[in-house]
């Protein structure tokens, strides 16, 4: 039913996307698909890594580690944007096509009174892409 | 498996030697929630500048009659006391980065060896250029040349004008020449050599040693770890302050001229409220300039501005002496050449009131400026060796302020001269009104309701321009070096540049603004020689 599962990943806060990434392992597990991790950072050393070795290594690390945790096929990529702060949403956007995804699985939060103001990247992402997204809210 | 298809951080690509060092960015960070709203920022560096700014806002609000005094009085000793180890200082800079071109060291790569730029050269031109000195080239481009000839008499070249206001012919040539040349002095080569250390010393830390892009880290060489406690606090607090107040100040002559032009085009009267006004829809634009990001915003806004001071330019020479101001950008370069040293140096001179209020002032003004201007070219300068690096953030903006100044200053003092009834004359040599003087010119051209309405088009631009950066570069600070902070935050130092320009018109005006800047200055000039030797150390660690 799907090609490939894109799941953006935000690597400072891995440990706060736990539901999104075992139903991002069980979707990829049950159609035999594979799922790229895809990573954000600026092009300013950052909380990812001072360098890029660091920043690609901390990212296959993920991958890798996820791998073996579940048991699936795994892809990475790394993307840098000038100002990810506000550019990430067409970052993710232009990563869909690129690595051909045709469904996306996402962590966000909560809708509160901010995303009023500038909307969520989950709820961004899922009203701009022509892939199918699942957005998976926080506990 | 995996299958690993990372680009990476582009940066550096090839060679470059990273400082190792096993601080991580963001390890001083508090993640924590204010109502809706996300905040990531660096501890203390976030909460001291945070309440000390807010502190200093209701303060200054409520005890608006007895700080201007205050101000003043500290200006005035600064900058008649002080003003040699601007002037001095200034020189260091110059030098420092004429000797980055010609020395092999300008063949270093910011970002690495094979890093390739982030930017078109336009686009990062128009960001540095609309940054930098935007709303000060439309404040005194007509004001300085014309004030300089006709009042300063730098290093003693004597005015044209007698007691009675009478031309005196034979001193016209020389005041026309020195008046231009000391004007081009204010917004040539110093200037902009003090961003470009600023810039070149931040970019070269983060890019190709891997520390945070914030001010502290252009200190590792000299404090080393150390820079991760309070020394590096400190100088981030400081960068913090700088460029907050130099941001105001530059508001406060924005915000003063854009009123003076709706009063002149439209007859809205100059008031404190017209003003505020002013600043507030201003603020209402940065704010969606910074929340639009670096890319669909700053930089958007900046190539839009680059593009309406061109026509503008472009309509001054068309429509003013053109063939005077094609031949005035050659001969007004050779009388900046020339006069460059004498007007550099600080004993000796007698020209207290051009070389304490306008030099010592300006030097002061930039270094204030430059945290800011200077992080944010270092941001946007990926992939440029050290030499074009230095030659489009030194001489290519050199060039566009000697045609800029020329154009303008050039138009308005052959007005001056020609015609006694001129608007530039009844502005700058009658009665003093620096905030009309560009109008002034623009009036005595065809087409004066267009042009003015273009030129306060303009200063508003500039005003979102810097505005916006400013915001942008704060908010980096305060979190650690970390670019990607939630975007309430760079709302909230937005707002805040807004309030505190408020703040200071209301406390004391225009006096207050520069009297805040200078202040901040000195400190940071102590920075930036510092900052001079750490960019030789790291550049020397550099493959060529």
């Amino acid at each position: 039913m799907f090609r490939k599962i894109m799941m953006p990943i935000d690597l400072a806060h891995a440990d706060k996307l736990e539901k999104a990434r075992t139903a991002g392992a069980d979707l990829a597990r049950h159609y035999g698909v594979p799922i790229c991790y895809v990573a954000v950072a600026p092009s300013t050393p950052g909380a990812l890594g001072h360098n890029p070795s660091e920043f690609a290594a901390k990212v296959e690390a993920f991958g890798s580690s996820e791998a073996e945790r579940f048991g699936i096929t795994v892809e990475t990529k790394a993307l840098t944007s000038h100002d990810p702060t506000v550019d990430l949403d067409n970052t993710l956007l232009k990563a869909v096509d690129d690595i051909g995804a045709d469904v996306v699985i996402m962590a966000s939060h909560i809708p509160n009174i901010a995303d009023r103001l500038w909307p969520s990247n989950g709820g961004t992402i899922a009203s701009r892409s022509k892939a199918s997204v699942f957005v998976i809210r926080d506990n | 498996m995996t299958e690993d298809i990372s680009t990476g951080i582009p940066e550096p690509e090839g060679a470059a030697n990273l400082i190792e060092t096993d601080y991580e960015i963001g390890q001083d960070n508090i993640e924590t929630r204010v109502g809706p709203f996300g905040l990531d920022i660096h501890n203390p560096v976030f909460l001291i500048s945070g309440l000390t700014v807010v502190a200093f806002t209701f303060l200054t609000l409520a005890f608006q009659s007895s700080v201007a005094p205050l101000f003043d009085a500290m200006r005035g000793w600064l900058t008649a006391n002080l003003d040699w180890f601007f002037i001095l200082s200034g020189n260091v800079f110059v030098l420092v980065c004429l000797a980055l071109i010609i020395t092999p060291l300008g063949n270093v790569r910011i970002g690495g060896k094979e890093a390739e730029p982030d930017y078109s050269y336009f686009g990062w031109f128009a960001m540095l250029f609309a940054a930098g000195m935007g709303i000060g080239l439309m404040f005194f481009g007509v004001l300085e040349p014309v004030y300089h000839m006709a009042f300063s008499e730098p290093i003693g070249v004597p005015s044209p004008f007698d007691a009675d206001g009478n031309l005196i012919e034979e001193n016209v040539a020389a005041a026309k020449a020195m008046g231009m040349a000391a004007t081009i002095y204010h917004w040539g080569l110093h200037p902009w050599a003090i961003y470009a250390v600023v810039a070149l010393s931040l970019a070269l830390f983060a890019y190709n040693k891997g520390l945070p892009l914030t001010m502290r880290s252009v200190f590792y060489p000299i404090f080393g770890e150390r820079i991760w406690g309070w020394p590096g606090h400190i100088i981030d607090i400081l960068a913090v302050f700088a460029t907050l107040f130099g941001l105001a100040t530059s508001l406060g002559f924005g915000a003063q001229q854009a009123n003076a032009g709706l009063e002149f085009v439209f007859g809205i009267p100059v008031s404190d409220t017209a003003q505020v006004v002013l600043i507030l829809g201003i603020t209402a634009l940065a704010l969606v300039s910074v929340i639009r990001g670096l890319d669909g915003g700053v930089k958007v806004l900046s190539e839009i501005n680059m593009i309406i001071a061109g026509l503008l330019l472009g309509f001054v020479i068309l429509a003013g002496p053109t063939l005077s101001i094609f031949s005035g950008i050659f001969n007004n370069s050779v009388e900046y050449l020339k006069e460059v040293v004498p007007l550099s140096m600080p004993f000796g001179r007698e020209d207290d009131g051009f070389r304490q209020g306008w030099t010592s002032f300006y030097w002061a003004w930039w270094i204030s400026w430059s945290p800011f201007v200077g992080m944010f070219i270092a941001r946007v300068s990926r992939g440029r060796t050290v030499r074009e690096f230095i030659t489009c953030v030194l001489i290519i903006p050199t060039f566009v302020s000697v045609v800029w100044m020329t154009a303008f200053g050039g138009t308005a003092i052959d007005q001056v001269l020609t015609n006694v009834n001129s608007q530039v004359n009844q502005y700058v040599i009658i009665s003093y009104s620096p905030e009309l003087s560009l109008f002034g010119m623009l009036a005595d051209l065809p087409f004066a309701a267009v042009t003015s309405f273009i030129a306060i088009v303009l200063v508003i631009v500039f005003f979102v321009t810097s505005s916006d950066s400013g915001s942008l570069v704060i908010d980096t600070i305060t979190a650690g070096g970390k670019v990607d902070a939630p975007v309430a935050q760079r709302v909230f130092w937005c707002t805040f540049e807004g309030l505190v320009a408020i703040a200071l018109l209301l406390g004391g005006g225009l006096g207050a603004l520069q009297a805040m800047a200078v202040s901040t200055g000195l400190p940071f000039t102590i920075v930036l020689l510092l900052a001079c030797y750490a960019i030789f150390k790291g550049l020397a660690s550099e493959p060529r």
